[in-house]
């Protein structure tokens, strides 16, 4: 159990100083901010009591904010996100449910799965963060190519950042 | 009484998420709005000290272009220097004269976090209230305008970049004095929008837009940037001019923090102007 815990820790601190040490200095044009981060969410125990979910997106979301300086965006949507995944999780369950104590990867519970799940919830993170600090319509498409283009970047790297921590363990 | 409970047990999710998420609307709110202290800020301690280090590394890679712009600006100032003596503008002179009065003082600071891929970008400078810094205070780069301070610490201060939504200043056409608001549309940093300035306005390519002193905030006459296009919006009375800005936001690094001795002053009467307009 401990080890578990502290495991996510580890996830945490070392997706957090990813975000703000590189990921936040990377300009990659006006229109793509890849969030990396969120990973750490995504790989929450699907078993983890729903209530503890928020306080801990919320936690997560206001570290970054304090390095980008935009106290309760990245809080707002990432408490978002954790809002939905108890529901995404159900309805996309595979036919004999969830392991106890899974951690949603791609290893084990497969790459479409994966995508499916990840994907959803990425934009959905991203839609709400980009449209608060916008917060207007009138640059409505232009916010809309920045989400796009940032949740597949996003996307693409916990993709990646999956199949970099998951080849080690399956040598164990 | 007990079916209400049990209405909030069922649903304490939902609730639970409603409330962290209005808690989280109320500190955007309150960010969103100058001058508010508050602890959740990039000014505090364990932030800025991170920032330092990243900073520290990303000044190596943008040393030479650093170095070529505060030179070019030691040639610009020398040369006003020899140039006009007599009538040396105060808001580069150092020495207290009974013809000039002073206006402007200049505090340097380094800058130790900078973004530019948001829609909302702000700007970390290691100069804090100790050194004289309060919020609203303009901060000017080697070449043009940076933004506006908006947070203070006693080591720090956060700056609201030109590039931010909320970011307006007043500048104006350097030939005819005509004047506008300068924004940012949130797509390029090299360019930015004036508008404001009248159709009937004669504008040419290539026409520097400098500062005005209307906001109090940065001295007249700072060079921002040149026109290169500029358009007529169908039904709108006013221009829509794209200015090129001359400073390169992405390798910001020594910049001065402006401070107006008779911000005051300006802004007492000012103030009086306004409290008879709301009289009437």
């Amino acid at each position: 159990m401990i080890l578990v815990i502290l495991r996510h820790l580890f996830r945490f601190l070392l997706l957090i100083s990813l975000q703000i040490l590189i990921l936040n200095n990377i300009q990659l044009g006006t229109f793509i901010n890849p969030f990396l981060y969120i990973l750490f969410l995504l790989s929450l125990p699907v078993n983890l009591p729903k209530l503890l979910l928020l306080p801990i997106a919320f936690l997560t979301g206001l570290s970054i904010d304090m390095f980008q300086n935009t106290p309760g965006m990245h809080a707002s949507a990432c408490l978002f996100m954790m809002y939905l995944r108890p529901y995404w999780l159900k309805m996309i369950s595979p036919r004999d449910g969830y392991d106890i104590e899974t951690e949603p990867s791609i290893k084990k519970l497969g790459f479409a799965w994966y995508i499916a799940y990840a994907s959803l919830l990425v934009f959905v993170h991203h839609l709400f963060l980009f449209f608060i600090e916008v917060f207007r319509f009138s640059e409505f498409f232009d916010t809309l190519t920045r989400i796009a283009l940032s949740s597949l970047l996003t996307l693409l790297l916990i993709i990646i950042a999956q199949y970099l921590t998951s080849k080690p363990k399956s040598t164990n | 009484m007990r079916l209400l409970f049990q209405l909030i047990w069922r649903n304490n999710f939902t609730l639970f998420f409603l409330l962290l998420q209005i808690f989280c609307f109320y500190l955007i709110a309150k960010n969103n709005r100058f001058q508010q202290a508050s602890v959740l800020n990039a000014t505090n301690q364990v932030v800025t000290n991170t920032m330092e280090v990243v900073n520290y590394v990303k000044e190596y890679i943008h040393l030479r272009d650093n170095n070529t712009s505060l030179a070019e600006e030691n040639a610009r100032l020398r040369t006003m220097l020899t140039e006009n003596k007599y009538e040396l503008d105060s808001v580069y002179s150092p020495v207290k004269d009974s013809v000039n009065l002073q206006q402007y003082e200049y505090i340097t600071a380094n800058v130790i976090n900078n973004s530019l891929h948001h829609r909302n970008n702000f700007i970390t400078l290691n100069k804090g209230s100790l050194q004289g810094v309060k919020p609203e205070m303009g901060v000017v780069g080697p070449k043009g305008i940076v933004g506006i301070v908006n947070h203070v610490s006693e080591h720090y201060c956060t700056v609201m970049s030109l590039l931010h939504k909320e970011s307006s200043s007043s500048v104006m056409i350097k030939r005819n004095k005509f004047f506008g608001s300068l924004k940012w549309d949130g797509e390029n940093p090299n360019y930015m929008y004036l508008n404001e300035i009248d159709k009937t306005v004669p504008i040419i390519k290539g026409d520097s837009i400098v500062t005005t002193a209307f906001s109090s905030t940065y001295p007249s006459g700072i060079f921002i940037g040149r026109v290169v296009d500029f358009q007529v919006e169908p039904g709108s009375p006013f221009y829509k001019i794209k200015v090129r800005l001359a400073m390169n936001f992405s390798a910001l690094s020594h910049v001065y923090v402006v401070r107006n001795l008779m911000k005051k002053e300006q802004s007492s009467i000012e103030e009086l102007n306004k409290a008879k307009e709301d009289e009437q």
